[in-house]
């Protein structure tokens, strides 16, 4: 392994969603959906981020990981989940902001880029997007604010040219391709990168007892005011109720002659 | 809302009313006039420029319900505002910039362009596209030119951009549009555009809106939020509104009858930003319809067992002239290559027929395939999920089921 003892910190962003085997609901004021009593986890775009931090430290790519998550009290247990997975410290920049509509990805990248700045990183890991806004922004965003080449929907990270550069395999539309990103970059993780590790007792309680910096967008002087704003959030339309068939016979003559299904060229 | 407490919101509120004031109105800027209403007050009118006849009249009563609070009228200081409408928009044309999706090896606008050249259509403002590519970029844009409701195309033509680098391509839309000054600037939905339409809004400052399923008007959108389970009207007060448009919402664009002039796109100093390198790449090869744009599409999940059985579901595809997708877990489990991902994650189709195989239709599955016309499910198990969005559900052993299927139909 790399014999070298310049320092490499990676800052990882993590996001507190809800989680995302829950069915989401609409809130009774159709403003957004119901965020109050439902569990909430960390972003699996995040926690495989998380890991492949962890990874590479393990590999001695790099010496620190400081963990980010931007959003209300509650994001402090996120903080604490990555901390349990490995990461060294927490930042957590508080807001009351809703996570899934008000606080947005260009406030959020630009925060990013003063922690980057603050901390001297050298890599950005981010998940490719959060399960709430679907968005897929913050990363790619991130990358142009700070001047830094991107990697998103990473499937597969090896640092070459002795660590000065990073081959990444990402996904396309059409297959995967792969590219080198020079350092310092940004990455976005795809669900082909990892399998996270579940943390264990021990590195929950080690856990509790690592640092956490408290922050505000204020102290970062970032403003983080919506740039879009929600009017109403409705549930999707329903489809009509569908029919069970017996055979594939009656599926077929079903196909054929309710569904009016000819083939298509 | 109390008139006390309306007088508390007066000064921010003007600010908030004057931002979405250009949202609303777009090209009708251009106008001589403008009027407020504030609720319970006469509709109060305006010259936009005191020295020129009062012209086309700008109403802005519908501004109250979109902001779902009072309006405030400016009547106690209505020149402030002159000023402020003359110095920072009095001359802006509403107008689109469309950066089109082309097939590099060959050479053709993809059908996802022309989904996304309806959606700018809708925005009823001049619409000009650009193409940016490699070798072979004139060819494509001898296509675009050809669509009616384009106006004019711009061709970047660099090998920086053959691959959709990021960090290239974004320079190209960046330069286009400070050129052009554009309203809005659209973008088909992608993992391509996912790439690169973020860099480029982060570098004009402007926050951006993906997946766009419908577009209410100038500055107002419809999007889904959690795996589509939550659909989101939402108004960007952005002057520069950037979109990325769901295409399975949107009809293809006619590819003929249109004659738009072609210009070469504005110059990069350095295309190639020389911050990442492409090495290589591994395309699938199929001779089957491309996944988002086939008419039948086929999936498989973790019923299949092993990725062999894939060749039950490509036997059929091949006879119903279908593609073939997947599920996450017949990816994770089976290797399947990813670009067959049909989901939250993966692509997002909509045929006209859908048939689940071995898929129990988790959330994050549904999301991706849940506006097909017909779904047709194939399960063991009659409790599956996937039974409650699906027009036919089929309870069979799939491993009978589909090679009867493919003999019969």
């Amino acid at each position: 392994h790399s014999t070298t003892t310049s320092t490499m910190r990676i800052l990882v962003g993590v996001k507190r969603v809800i989680d995302y085997a829950v069915k989401v609901r609409v809130a009774a004021d159709k403003k957004g959906v119901e965020l109050n009593n439902v569990k909430h986890s960390m972003n699996p775009f995040c926690e495989i981020a998380v890991e492949e931090a962890v990874r590479l430290k393990e590999k001695k790519f790099a010496t620190e990981i400081v963990a980010v998550s931007v959003g209300t009290k509650q994001a402090q247990e996120t903080l604490r989940t990555a901390l349990a997975m490995g990461v060294d410290r927490g930042i957590h920049v508080e807001t009351a902001l809703r996570a899934d509509q008000e606080l947005q990805p260009l406030a959020v990248a630009k925060m990013l880029a003063k922690l980057v700045d603050k901390e001297k990183a050298g890599l950005v890991i981010l998940g490719k997007q959060s399960i709430d806004g679907d968005n897929a922004q913050t990363a790619p965003m991130l990358a142009a604010l700070l001047g830094w080449p991107q990697a998103t929907f990473a499937a597969g990270v090896e640092p070459v040219d002795e660590n000065k550069a990073l081959k990444v395999e990402r996904e396309t539309d059409t297959g995967s391709e792969v590219l080198k990103v020079n350092l310092p970059a940004v990455l976005s993780t795809d669900l082909r990168l990892n399998t996270p590790r579940y943390a264990t007792i021990p590195n929950i309680m080690k856990a509790k007892k690592k640092p956490m910096e408290l922050l505000s967008p204020e102290k970062l002087g970032v403003d983080v005011t919506p740039k879009t704003s929600v009017i109403s959030v409705a549930e999707p339309g329903k489809r009509k109720a569908g029919i069970m068939v017996e055979s594939v016979d009656e599926l077929l003559d079903k196909l054929k002659n309710e569904a009016k299904y000819r083939g298509y060229d | 809302m109390g008139a006390a407490e309306r007088r508390t919101r007066n000064s921010h509120t003007h600010e908030y009313a004057w931002t979405h004031f250009l949202v609303f109105t777009g090209t009708h800027f251009l106008a001589n006039e403008y009027r407020v209403q504030a609720p319970g007050d006469e509709i109060a009118s305006y010259p936009v420029c005191p020295s020129q006849p009062v012209g086309r009249p700008v109403d802005l009563t519908h501004l109250n319900t979109m902001l779902r609070r009072p309006l405030l009228t400016v009547s106690a200081q209505p020149r402030r505002f002159v000023g402020v409408l003359m110095s920072r928009f009095g001359t802006r044309d509403a107008s689109t910039l469309v950066v089109a999706e082309h097939s590099e090896s060959k050479g053709t606008l993809s059908p996802s362009t022309l989904c996304t050249i309806t959606a700018a259509g809708q925005l009823q403002n001049p619409v000009t596209v650009l193409v940016a590519g490699g070798k072979g970029v004139n060819a494509v844009a001898q296509q675009a030119a050809q669509v009616p409701g384009v106006s004019k195309v711009l061709v970047a033509e660099h090998a920086a951009y053959e691959k959709g680098i990021a960090e290239n391509l974004s320079q190209a839309v960046v330069a286009t549009h400070k050129a052009g000054d554009y309203s809005h600037i659209l973008a088909p939905s992608s993992m391509r555009s996912k790439n690169y339409v973020p860099r480029v809004a982060a570098l004009l400052d402007s926050q951006p809106i993906t997946d766009v399923i419908a577009i209410k008007d100038q500055a107002t959108f419809v999007r889904p939020m959690y795996a589509g389970n939550a659909i989101a009207t939402v108004t960007t007060s952005e002057p520069l509104k950037i979109l990325t448009v769901r295409t399975t919402a949107f009809e293809k664009a006619p590819s003929t009858g249109g004659s738009a002039a072609t210009e070469v796109a504005p110059a990069v100093a350095k295309p190639e930003a020389g911050l990442s390198a492409f090495l290589s790449e591994s395309v699938s090869q199929s001779a089957r319809p491309e996944l988002s744009s086939a008419r039948v599409v086929i999936s498989g999940g973790r019923g299949l067992k092993t990725k062999e059985h894939f060749q039950m579901l490509e036997a059929l595809a091949d006879k119903l002239k279908g593609a073939v997708g997947a599920s996450r877990a017949a990816v994770d489990e089976f290797h399947m290559p990813n670009e067959l991902q049909v989901g939250q994650t993966g692509k997002v189709v909509a045929p006209d027929l859908y048939l689940a195989v071995g898929i129990s239709g988790a959330i994050q599955h549904l999301s991706g395939m849940k506006d097909s016309k017909v779904i047709v499910a194939i399960n063991k198990d009659k409790e599956a999920p996937i039974f409650q969005v699906a027009d036919y559900g089929l309870v069979a052993d799939l491993f009978q089921a589909v090679p009867e299927l493919t003999d019969k139909v």
